[in-house]
């Protein structure tokens, strides 16, 4: 099991610096060149000083030299400066972290409770009409835009009746609990439905296959009660796929609540890094991408590790 | 599957037909009439007409149009690559198969919206292509389109690797191999014929997907650029006008909607046909 982990992190470890490499070079792509907004903010600097400007931010040097330059810094802790924020890259990141895994928390728990009801619901009576209710229903939700869900609810329950903030995570100069939690009813009923279709259906799925083995037949043959054969017997063995397939799906989660944020204004991960590729605030940038790519792997690794702990004839060595 | 299917067929033919239909109404899908903007219903203009005066029928049968081609064009090309990975892991087996399926469960794994905006924000004439190449429309379609495969070929890769390993064990497969057919010969003449019909239902479901990836990256700035229009696009532009005119957001995202569902619900009715064959052969 430690073998297994330790394996998995090296994995992670190198996929994030080959990540960080591709991003690096990509980024130098994006449209607009800091050191030429400088020079046409300020007309009196000329050739030579653009020259200086270069040989300052090291921009002169070749890509590799800037990336090695780069690695060798963030390794010790120093992620740059953000030219958007004005502030050290890590000072802005982490408030933000905390903010998505707020929302992107929230809405799992509550799409993963919602859907093991649903999914355990239509597996139990399949082609009943509730199944074929439930069915409909997972693929309304999994065809709804999220953004188009999010402008609809802000244009009732925000602009219409009023009753729900439309934006932000705090009223400014407010910023108690209730406050952030009003603000968070909103972000998070949409990526809660944008997700509950898919679960629902993993459920379902996993819980009929579950429901048809023989170990299910040998619990009601012996007594057991209905209850007790659902939710001890089948979903113990159902909760082995359902865990792969959520893990697996966690990098749309992180999708979702970027485009969640973007349209709440909602200052979390996803809102940063689509500011700071549209800002061309490339250390930011860079930080955010890996931050958000690093925060999915590790989710992936807790869910092999559940896996196992789930599933006592799982075992890593 | 009757019901998804006209739906799809409906939308698609009343897209393809949008200037037929211009025609007929005798009006032009990008004629501006700054005197008539957000007019309600008429017989002029049957859903009525948006923050410029144009008319909204016709505008999103256009973006229908856009919003079809890039989808299906992207899911064909994803198909393609797709069934091309699926077809190589699931015959090589081995070395090859791992090395395949932890490239497509890594790729699913990833943020990829976060990545996705990396891409689609590069600036082409950094890589040397002209402005004038870069500004034409075409060239716009074809971006995103190219960004769509990067996402969409997984599912395509997956379900056509499970019924190549079904496939490569039956008896004609053998044959085959027994009378030293090659390996491209088999897998284009004895077991592409055989995963077709998971490859359909792949396709169809991706380009619920596409048309969804699209409008996001439409909606963001990032996707179709004027003088296009796609479902995505309008949106982007009905959430300026929003407080005056919550009828010009609505329209689109229920289109996309609609499109979207149709193509779940028949990639899903064509999964449960292709299911049922099987087992009543085997």
């Amino acid at each position: 099991m430690i073998r297994f982990t330790a394996i998995r992190m090296v994995e992670i470890a190198v996929m994030l610096a080959l990540m960080s490499l591709a991003i690096y070079g990509l980024i130098g792509l994006m449209p607009g060149d800091p050191i030429d907004l400088m020079m046409s903010a300020n007309p009196h600097l000329g050739s030579a000083d653009l020259a200086r400007l270069k040989a300052l931010y090291g921009v002169d040097q070749p890509l590799l030299h800037r990336y090695l330059a780069w690695a060798q810094a963030a390794l010790g802790g120093d992620l740059g400066y953000s030219r958007l924020f004005s502030a050290p890259v890590a000072a802005t990141l982490l408030p933000r972290l905390g903010n998505s895994l707020v929302l992107m928390g929230a809405s799992f728990v509550l799409a993963f409770a919602l859907a093991l009801g649903l999914g355990i619901a239509a597996a139990r009576r399949p082609r009943s009409w509730l199944d074929r209710a439930i069915n409909f229903g997972c693929f309304a939700g999994v065809s709804l835009p999220t953004f188009w869900l999010a402008l609809i609810l802000i244009l009732v329950f925000a602009a219409g009746l009023g009753w729900l903030p439309a934006s932000g995570s705090a009223t400014a100069g407010d910023g108690d609990l209730a406050d952030r939690l009003r603000h968070l009813v909103l972000p998070v009923a949409v990526l809660t439905i944008a997700s509950l279709g898919g679960y629902t259906r993993y459920v379902r799925a996993a819980m009929q296959d579950a429901l048809a083995q023989d170990h299910i037949r040998t619990a009601r043959a012996k007594g057991a009660s209905e209850a007790r054969v659902v939710w001890h017997h089948a979903l113990r063995s159902a909760l082995v796929p359902i865990t792969t397939i959520l893990a697996l799906s966690f990098g749309t989660l992180v999708s979702g609540a970027l485009v969640t944020e973007e349209m709440f204004a909602y200052p979390g991960m996803g809102k940063l890094i689509f500011d700071a590729v549209m800002g061309n605030d490339y250390n930011l940038a860079l930080a955010a991408l890996l931050l958000a790519t690093a925060v999915t792997m590790a989710a992936n690794l807790a869910a092999d590790l559940a896996y196992a702990w789930l599933d006592p004839r799982v075992s890593y060595r | 599957m009757r019901l998804p299917l006209a739906l799809l067929a409906a939308i698609a033919l009343a897209s393809l037909a949008a200037p037929l239909i211009a025609a007929l109404l005798g009006a032009d899908p990008a004629a501006v009439d700054l005197l008539d903007r957000f007019a309600g219903p008429s017989a002029a203009h049957p859903l009525g007409t948006d923050e410029l005066g144009r008319d909204m029928l016709l505008r999103l049968l256009e973006g229908g149009r856009v919003s079809l081609t890039i989808g299906i064009a992207a899911a064909a090309t994803a198909a393609a690559l797709g069934a091309a990975v699926g077809l190589v892991a699931g015959y090589l087996g081995g070395w090859a198969d791992r090395m395949l399926m932890r490239l497509t469960d890594g790729v699913i794994a990833l943020p990829l919206m976060p990545l996705l905006i990396v891409f689609a924000a590069l600036d082409l004439e950094k890589l040397g292509i002209s402005a004038r190449v870069t500004e034409l429309p075409v060239i716009n379609l074809l971006r995103i389109v190219g960004l769509t495969v990067l996402v969409g070929w997984t599912t395509s890769a997956r379900l056509v690797r499970s019924a190549t390993l079904v496939t490569r064990q039956r008896d004609f497969v053998r044959a085959a191999q027994s009378l030293g057919a090659g390996t491209p010969h088999i897998l284009w003449r004895h077991i592409l014929p055989n995963v077709l019909g998971p490859l359909v239902v792949a396709t169809t479901l991706s380009v619920g997907d596409i048309i969804l990836l699209e409008s996001v990256l439409s909606f963001l700035g990032l996707g179709v650029q004027p003088p296009l229009a796609s479902w995505g696009s309008m949106l982007s532009n009905a959430q300026e006008v929003i407080a005056s005119a919550p009828l010009l957001a609505v329209y689109p995202g229920a289109m996309i909607f609609l499109t979207v569902i149709a193509c779940n619900l028949l990639g899903d009715a064509l999964l449960r046909q292709f299911d049922s064959r099987d087992r009543t052969r085997t």
